[in-house]
């Protein structure tokens, strides 16, 4: 009895943080899409400084990463491979693995760790420091005055992380093509854009703005949960990147089965 | 401002009780605030007081009762009815709140742009004109960071002024100064006072400013009202809660073994209750 009804407890805490994240996307939406209609101005100058931070700092960080997974990737598939003398798929295995899995999952993790992170360390700052207190009773809203702008920069920037990061996979993997899989460079390119549908860069591209949406309401909200006392700062940060990973883990899943049986069977 | 201005009550609260969660923290307390009135709210640690400045402030909801700031019930307020109030109203927080981002002269700023058309010349003198009000003058591009204590409390000021606000909330205007920046401030909030003959709300548990500032000031322990009045009332009145607070009489330890006993059990009824 005490266990169905932890379980169910939980479930019902469960659904109720995912319904105030949805909450907060809408609310961001309604700032991104709506409000400036109302005379009430976007601000884009604040987004485009949080794509900075969110897009172009991560650059160096997701470029070594990722062409290290590539490489890894090529030796993992090679490992297989090479016992079929099946050795020259190794180019169209990181390709497809890096667009469809790889490159966006990995741009998230870092991303988390650089934004989602540091999203609910300013929020919950700010919390703490009664600036939040101090938005709303100067009438402006913290969800359009710091969390749009957010989502904005986010949903632009994940899909240009992900396609650099597909990009240094593929070079990654191409260093074990060329030295030990008898590939060229340009044959070892040319391979991996005859594996490669569009297909496959775009379910990757769909995921990776669903990451970029679930860190930031995960980053924002648990700045917003945070309690009194500067060590909740700590606490809500941890907490925002324990629960990014999972939730973007989650959405990975439901989108890859999504995309798994509505593909076209070839 | 005309005469019958100045008898209009600018905030009344009726009955007002706010909750947190399951525990109530104010029981039922009214009183009003005159306009251009400086009322000081006193109390000590977890009186409630900080939690009646919030609700004033629209930050807290009432769990019961009424709340009216400017004729309007905070209760039943529409979102952009709520806006117009908020610009009528400014606040000092108690750590000053300023945008850690934004430079001394951006924060008082921030409320010109996003809610007036003027030009962004003319925000620039506002700037000016706001921090030299505070005695900030010439600290426009600082960054609050490189602001001391009492400084930041009066680009907090500032920025609370920018919008020529009706009444003006102050949440422990001296808590963490040192006595001569405290002065000051109080200084500060007296010359407002003359100045701009503005709504002034304190909430402090500094008795001598409390009774430098106030035009009246009310009492508050345990969520309850034990006194409002005058400065010399509060300093005539005979109720054990206020002379134990005027005359800095600390808690004494529990004697009598029926209050133990009660101390012990309060709790107990209270989640009966609940």
């Amino acid at each position: 009895m005490a266990v169905t009804e932890t379980i169910g407890h939980a479930t019902l805490d469960g659904l109720a943080y995912v319904g105030g994240l949805a909450r907060l996307a809408g609310r961001a939406a309604h700032s991104v899409c709506i409000a400036p209609f109302r005379g009430k101005h976007l601000r884009v100058q604040r987004a485009v400084h949080q794509a900075m931070a969110v897009g172009v700092e991560a650059l160096p960080i997701i470029s070594l990463i990722t062409f290290f997974v590539g490489t890894i990737l090529a030796l993992q598939s090679a490992y297989e491979l090479r016992q079929f003398g099946a050795l020259q798929y190794v180019a169209s295995a990181v390709a497809i693995s890096m667009t469809r899995e790889l490159g966006p999952l990995m741009t998230a993790i870092v991303v988390i760790g650089r934004s989602g992170s540091a999203f609910a360390a300013e929020i919950g700052t700010m919390k703490v420091s009664e600036e939040i207190d101090a938005l709303e009773t100067m009438a402006l809203d913290p969800v359009r005055f710091l969390v749009a702008p957010k989502f904005l920069a986010m949903i632009l920037m994940m899909p240009c992380l992900t396609t650099w990061a597909d990009f240094m996979g593929v070079l990654g993997g191409s260093v074990f093509g060329v030295s030990n899989a008898g590939f060229t460079f340009g044959s070892y390119i040319r391979a991996t854009l005859d594996a490669l549908l569009l297909r496959d860069i775009t379910t990757g591209l769909i995921k990776s703005v669903m990451f970029g949406l679930v860190i930031t309401a995960v980053g924002c909200q648990e700045g917003f949960l945070t309690g009194a006392g500067s060590e909740e700062v700590g606490r809500s940060t941890t907490s925002a990147v324990v629960k990014s990973i999972f939730l973007v883990i989650m959405v990975d899943l439901i989108f890859t089965a999504l995309f798994y049986f509505t593909a076209p069977a070839s | 401002m005309s005469e019958a201005n100045a008898t209009r009550p600018m905030i009344s609260v009726r009955d007002l009780r706010v909750n947190y969660g399951e525990r109530e923290i104010l029981h039922g307390i009214s009183f009003e605030v005159l306009a251009s009135e400086t009322m000081v709210i006193l109390g000590g640690s977890g009186s409630g007081k900080s939690t009646l400045l919030r609700t004033l402030v629209g930050l807290e909801k009432p769990s019961g009762g009424e709340v009216r700031v400017c004729g309007k019930n905070l209760s039943t307020l529409s979102e952009a009815e709520w806006e117009d109030l908020r610009k009528k109203m400014g606040i000092s927080f108690q750590g000053g709140a300023l945008f850690g981002a934004m430079t001394v002269g951006e924060n008082v700023a921030l409320p010109l742009r996003e809610h007036t058309p003027l030009e962004e010349s003319t925000i620039e003198i506002m700037i000016r004109l706001k921090l030299e009000q505070v005695g900030l003058a010439g600290f426009e591009d600082y960054l609050p960071s490189e602001l001391s204590g009492g400084m930041k409390k009066r680009a907090a000021v500032a920025r609370a002024l920018a919008m020529d606000p009706e009444i003006l909330f102050f949440d422990e205007p001296s808590a963490g100064l040192d006595p001569i920046i405290a002065a000051g401030i109080d200084n500060l909030i007296l010359k407002l006072k003359k100045a701009f003959r503005m709504t002034i709300v304190v909430v402090t548990h500094e008795l001598s400013s409390a009774f430098l500032i106030a035009d009246r000031m009310i009492l508050i322990d345990k969520g309850n009202i034990v006194a409002i009045g005058t400065p010399a009332e509060l300093q005539a009145s005979p109720h054990p809660r206020v002379r134990q607070f005027l005359d800095r009489v600390p808690e004494p330890e529990v004697s009598e073994e029926l209050d133990y006993l009660q101390m012990l059990t309060e709790g107990l009824h209270g989640r009966r209750n609940a």
